[in-house]
């Protein structure tokens, strides 16, 4: 099962090594990668989406608190999360079809955020299903480029009830 | 005042205690060296090796249970000392490993003696730092020590480039760190230790499965109570030997794969398995899915990836051993009674008719040749009142050393477990006895892995080092053809070592005392003048080449299911074979 799990890490060098090396070394699968600073410029967040039974899950979990370079562990699947991920698209555009790119973008609410003659560089957010929908729309277009960047997330808070409420509820 | 990076690291070492480093010099760490010639606080024992300077420093934690340290220098010398790293870091041995490396402003040029320390030792060591300004070293020397001697302790690198030894900083060794992704548990959850004692009081069939986090968190005492006051019998890992005294009447010896049968079928028939310490290896589970089918298991280990890799855990502790035993057995004490004894004579009937079905055996003719069997337990009868340290390399001796000498305390015992790194004893005995000058310290080799490291007895004997070597010599690497012979037709590949050396030459070329062994008869005498002679010794006994080590649980098979003599068939084939191990045989023994 698709685990995304959520790693705080000192930013230092040397730490994506460790990181991709405990994945490597252990035979645990890494789907996507993603790493940048956090609001605290000597922490990194890494979003890690990998697979995996329970067991394997809890051995990554637990390996990776293990690195000393580790701070947090946090496997969202544990709670509900939203997760985002961003595709640039780079499209061949014959003069008949610019116009439908922009249709295909528009209803995605994508952005085109490069435009030649023959191109069109699309920006689209959204869940992996939603990237793929609008790579298949514009596939028959002709995709030139593709880059994805792996995904993100992040746990939803709790859903706070009226303040009036007593406190206790709003863990339910 | 400012002192050199070099002075800094000494300074370091000196406030952690260290009295003995194992080292090789090189360019780039040429000033340590060069500062370390002049003080006297830290002795440097000289090796012919890195990989025996790394050994000797497991050797060294091993027997004083403190963090060893060697310094090697860069390229090569790091490569060099890599698998005593990894053995380290899989047998938990507390070491820093000093490197030294190319200046920063060659890093990653390709430079003379240039290697990645870093990326090479990061897989192998718990933690590797780069120290690239002066000012981080004494702390950065400071976290190596906590890293590597809490928690589960493992090797330590420490990469110090050569313009950092030069460069000049105010020294200050701070007195604390804190690391905020590190921070080993060491008290066990008090609920769960309640439920591992309810359990323990109901089991009718529990076992002891102990291994080397004994030994390291120095629980033997807290073990030791807990078993005698439950009544619980006691399997031993490898690398747990020592834990619990190897004499006692509780004492099931070792288990898994070349452990007693009584340790392996106690372990498979129990109803509850308690692991403190010991990380259920395939070693020592066979097949894991029928790995005590019966049982219900307790495991207590600091490391919480220990818990559930191989084997569902019942009631994990993360915890210190040491700790948690002592709270364990605050509870039980309050609660013990009689009740248990007589709940559990029928399982202790039963135990004790494994023991007297299949007890530890071999046939020593009094004028056939040598059994290796034989040879360690005479060297343990004769030593054992002298409490020494032994070390083995890895294979057939390790086995036959780990069944027959029954180490009565912790930090006695020094052998490469996880790794199974041959040519891991003689340094790590060197090791040792550099800790312990008037200790007795012995190293049982196999002919083929002392040849692994032969070289260090050139340090031996300079260092003044005075180990006892005992080989097991019989021309082959025995457990490679105990492999063949059992699973490979008896099809020798490249295990029959043919042209070994003159081991008593070798020896005598070096400067130490070389002695043989040929008959029966000789032994006792020449173990005891070997033990008697204040320098390194080096006791070549020629055995008998076919002996095969049992019980064994063939890999993947299931511990109930052992082999104890050899198969029929393998009888058959081993019919024609000489039965005598000694030279005049050579040529018949390579066309057998």
């Amino acid at each position: 099962m698709e685990h995304i799990i959520s790693v705080t890490v000192e930013n230092k060098f040397g730490v994506l090594s460790r990181v991709a090396g405990l994945f490597s070394g252990r035979g645990f699968n890494i789907e996507s990668l993603s790493v940048a600073p956090t609001l605290d410029p000597s922490m990194s967040q890494m979003t890690i989406v990998t697979s995996g039974d329970e067991r394997i899950v809890e051995q990554i979990v637990k390996q990776l608190n293990k690195l000393i370079d580790v701070i947090k562990v946090v496997d969202l699947n544990e709670s509900e999360f939203v997760s985002r991920e961003t595709a640039l698209i780079k499209v061949h555009t014959k003069a008949e079809d610019r116009a439908e790119a922009l249709r295909i973008a528009d209803i995605f609410r994508a952005n085109v955020i490069d435009s030649t003659p023959s191109t069109y560089t699309i920006e689209v957010t959204g869940d992996p299903k939603k990237l793929e929908a609008i790579i298949n729309l514009l596939q028959p277009l002709g995709i030139k480029e593709l880059i994805r960047t792996g995904r993100v997330a992040i746990a939803r808070e709790a859903i706070r009830p009226a303040v009036s409420q007593p406190k206790k509820l709003a863990r339910e | 005042m400012k002192l050199t990076g070099s002075e800094i690291l000494i300074e370091c070492l000196k406030a952690e205690g260290v009295k003995t480093i194992f080292a090789l010099p090189g360019g780039v760490v040429l000033k340590i060296f060069d500062m370390l010639h002049q003080q006297n606080d830290i002795e440097v024992v000289l090796t012919r090796h890195e990989q025996g300077a790394g050994h000797m420093a497991e050797g060294y934690a091993k027997a004083t249970g403190k963090a060893g340290v060697c310094l090697v220098t860069s390229g090569p010398g790091m490569t060099n000392v890599i698998t005593a790293l990894a053995d380290a870091y899989m047998d938990s041995v507390p070491l820093v490993c000093i490197s030294g490396q190319v200046s920063t402003s060659l890093i990653g040029n390709d430079a003379f003696q240039e290697a990645d320390n870093i990326g090479l030792s990061r897989p192998c060591t718990k933690y590797n730092f780069l120290v690239k300004d002066v000012n981080d070293l004494a702390i950065t020397i400071k976290e190596a020590f906590y890293i590597a001697t809490t928690g589960r302790p493992g090797p330590v690198l420490v990469d110090i480039p050569k313009d950092v030894s030069l460069a000049k900083a105010e020294f200050t060794y701070p007195s604390s760190v804190a690391i905020r992704g590190y921070n080993p548990t060491y008290e066990g959850n008090k609920w769960q230790i309640k439920q591992a004692a309810e359990a323990i009081m109901k089991a009718k069939k529990p076992i002891l499965y102990v291994g080397g986090g004994v030994v390291f968190s120095q629980a033997a005492k807290e073990l030791l109570e807990l078993a005698e006051m439950t009544q619980i019998p006691v399997d031993m890992t490898l690398m747990g030997l020592g834990a619990f005294p190897g004499e006692h009447p509780q004492s099931m010896g070792m288990l898994g794969m070349h452990g007693t049968y009584c340790a392996n079928m106690a372990v498979h028939y129990s109803d509850l398995v308690i692991a403190v310490g010991a990380r259920f290896d395939d070693r020592v589970t066979g097949k894991v899915s029928e790995f005590c089918p019966f049982a219900k298991v307790i495991h207590i280990d600091i490391d919480p990836t220990s818990i559930r890799k191989n084997i569902h855990v019942d009631i994990p502790i993360v915890g210190d051993c040491k700790a948690v035993l002592r709270e364990l057995n605050q509870i039980l004490r309050a609660t013990v009674n009689g009740n248990q004894k007589d709940l559990r004579k029928p399982w202790w009937d039963q135990i004790r008719e494994w023991q007297q079905a299949h007890p530890l055996a071999y046939q020593q003719e009094p004028e056939g040749a040598i059994k290796p069997q034989h040879v360690v337990k005479r060297l343990y009868e004769l030593t054992k009142d002298r409490d020494p340290i032994v070390a083995t390399d890895v294979g057939q001796h390790q086995m036959w050393t780990a069944q027959y000498f029954k180490l009565a305390r912790p930090n006695r015992w020094l052998t490469s477990g996880g790794l199974g790194t041959m040519g891991f004893g003689f340094p790590a005995a060197m090791g040792a006895q550099a800790a312990f000058r008037d200790r007795l310290v012995l190293c049982v080799a196999g002919d083929g892995s002392i040849q692994m490291n032969m070289q260090e007895m050139a340090t031996a004997v300079v260092s003044k080092l005075p180990v006892k070597i005992i080989i097991l010599n019989n021309r082959f690497h025995g457990m490679v053809r105990q492999w063949q012979d059992l699973f490979y037709e008896g099809r020798y590949a490249s295990s029959y070592l043919d042209t070994t050396p003159d081991f008593v030459k070798l020896a005598e070329a070096y400067g130490a005392v070389g002695l043989r062994a040929g008959k029966v008869g000789d032994l006792d005498a020449v173990l005891k003048e070997a033990i008697s002679t204040d320098k390194p010794v080096v006791v070549d006994v020629p055995t008998y080449p076919y002996e095969n080590c049992y019980p064994m649980i063939p890999a993947g098979g299931c511990n109930h299911e052992m082999i104890l003599e050899d198969p029929p068939e393998l009888k058959r084939r081993m019919a024609g074979v000489p039965s005598t191990g000694s030279d005049e045989n050579k040529d018949t023994i390579l066309t057998a």
